[in-house]
């Protein structure tokens, strides 16, 4: 589905990944993480097509991403689900409308949409925040609308960084329990994240591959997480 | 452009319509340039169409008329107008040819010595008004022969003063063309400025639109649409204004000269009407094109 074959990628003039590989089979669910700094958030990049690999290749759904014009790279984003760790809401539009986005750009009808939307906003329990504005939301309740955001078109594979970052523990779980949910749903999930304990508490409830970035390489987690 | 994208673009989509947050000092500099140029343009359109009149008036009326004046002693004066009609009469390329009563010279004096005047008493020549028929006559030939036989007559076809007077006219028409040419490519120019401020200050946006999946020809749109119908209402109020300044000018007339004649007559009030749509289209492709050079940088 998405697949890194020995990708390596420079930033300012230094090597910061090198001869990474990685594959995400449909319906996996992966963590992936690694010092502050370590690039996890650049090799999610590399995943959906934000950055480009200086070298090696980046194919999503059989399809080269080097290779991808503006417009295809507009459909990948549109497969692939992304949750960012500053969730990058449009402040001026309320909760509803930044959820029902993706709709509104692939020029849907949102209001022929608003039964699934409303579902959506009770399964991130956000139903009554519908109408707030993004800087009205605590850090939980912004990472449950990027998580909505992120899965309204439905996507193939969903991308989150740091989805628990700024969330204390109880906020953590109930975010890790949609991924799970969406995992179950089929989608494919990865996850980059430094919190142990998450990735601890996730493997309890889903099958999930742990990747760890250390001195620019991509290794496979040890069986003590 | 696809129907659909036009369609797009004139009816527009509420949902979308809002994805691009209104951006004050853009919006309204768009609005006033558009404003402003649209009311500098209907005075430039105001003045090429005046002008054209003018100089086609100019060459139409005067380019068949010549005058002849007898400058003569008084008793000999009737002697010498008759001898010159006599000569016009004979001569080809002359339609017609008639001395001008005592009345009608008055009155082309009145605006200089007022309507009192006593002609009688003053040594005014005797004037021949003189129609060129088609093809013309021959001015040398007509010049030597009343040089000949009528010696106080002098005939002026009014090329000396008609030729500059056209020439000006004609210039002042090509002027004003060149004003409205320069008045549109400083629109585009400013439009193109507000288009990209906008863009630039939407940089966090166009990268959230696209993260959610938008096509560049979606976010462009945004902006084209804005921005031309901004073009299009600023203009149109641009336009009253200034039809209503040129409106509110003194009505032409042959006393009042050419600045009384500045304006617009009879179906030409229309052409103003094309300004606004002119200025959406400029600003529809200033737009376009600053649109898709940022995205494109911002890629």
């Amino acid at each position: 589905m998405i697949e890194l074959d020995n990708v390596g990628y420079n930033y300012g003039g230094g090597e910061l990944l090198s001869n990474v590989s990685v594959k995400l089979a449909p319906g996996s669910f992966h963590f992936l993480t690694g010092p502050s700094g370590a690039g996890k958030t650049t090799l999610l990049k590399l995943c959906y097509g934000a950055l480009t690999p200086t070298s090696g290749r980046a194919r999503a759904f059989n399809m080269d991403i080097n290779g991808l014009d503006r417009d295809q790279m507009a459909f990948l984003r549109r497969r692939v689900g992304v949750v960012h760790q500053d969730c990058r809401f449009l402040d001026h539009l309320s909760v509803l409308e930044n959820i029902a986005l993706p709709l509104t750009v692939s020029g849907r009808d949102i209001t022929q949409e608003e039964a699934n939307l409303r579902e959506l906003l009770t399964w991130v329990g956000l139903s009554e925040r519908a109408h707030a504005t993004p800087p009205e939301l605590s850090g939980g309740e912004r990472q449950r609308a990027a998580l909505a955001r992120s899965v309204i078109l439905s996507p193939d594979v969903i991308i989150a960084d740091e989805p628990t970052g700024n969330v204390d523990w109880e906020m953590s779980q109930r975010l890790l329990q949609l991924l799970v949910e969406l995992n179950h749903m089929g989608k494919t999930v990865l996850v980059a994240t430094h919190d142990l304990s998450l990735i601890r508490a996730a493997k309890k409830q889903v099958q999930a591959r742990v990747l760890r970035i250390s001195n620019r390489q991509l290794q496979q987690a040890g069986a003590d997480l | 452009m696809s129907l659909s994208r036009l369609r797009n673009l004139i009816i527009g989509d509420a949902q979308a319509d809002r994805v691009v947050p209104p951006s004050g000092f853009t919006a309204q500099l768009t609005l006033f340039v558009s404003g402003a140029m649209a009311f500098l343009a209907v005075f430039a359109l105001a003045l090429s169409l005046a002008s054209g009149r003018l100089a086609d008036r100019w060459a139409d009326e005067l380019a068949r008329a010549a005058t002849l004046r007898i400058n003569a002693p008084a008793e000999q004066r009737a002697a010498q107008t008759e001898a010159a009609l006599a000569i016009l009469d004979q001569t080809p390329g002359v339609a017609s040819a008639r001395a001008l009563s005592r009345e009608e010279q008055a009155a082309l004096l009145a605006p200089w010595f007022g309507a009192e005047l006593p002609l009688d008493n003053l040594p005014v020549p005797q004037l021949i008004e003189v129609i060129e028929g088609e093809p013309g006559y021959d001015a040398t030939g007509l010049r030597l022969r009343l040089q000949a036989e009528v010696p106080g007559a002098i005939l002026d076809d009014h090329t000396r003063w008609r030729a500059p007077l056209v020439d000006a006219a004609q210039a002042l028409r090509r002027l004003a063309w060149v004003s409205i040419l320069l008045i549109g490519g400083a629109t585009a120019a400013m439009i193109t400025l507000a288009a990209n401020a906008a863009l630039a200050a939407n940089a966090q946006v166009i990268e959230v639109l696209r993260l959610v999946g938008a096509l560049d020809s979606y976010i462009a749109q945004a902006f084209i649409r804005r921005f031309t119908l901004r073009a299009l209402v600023g203009a149109s109020v641009g336009i009253v204004l200034g039809m209503v300044g040129v409106w509110l000018m003194p009505e032409a007339s042959r006393e009042g000269g050419f600045l009384t004649g500045l304006g617009f007559q009879g179906w030409t009030w229309l052409l103003p009407l094309l300004i606004p749509l002119l200025g959406a289209i400029v600003a529809f492709a200033a737009t376009t094109r600053a649109a898709n050079k940022r995205l494109g940088d911002l890629a």
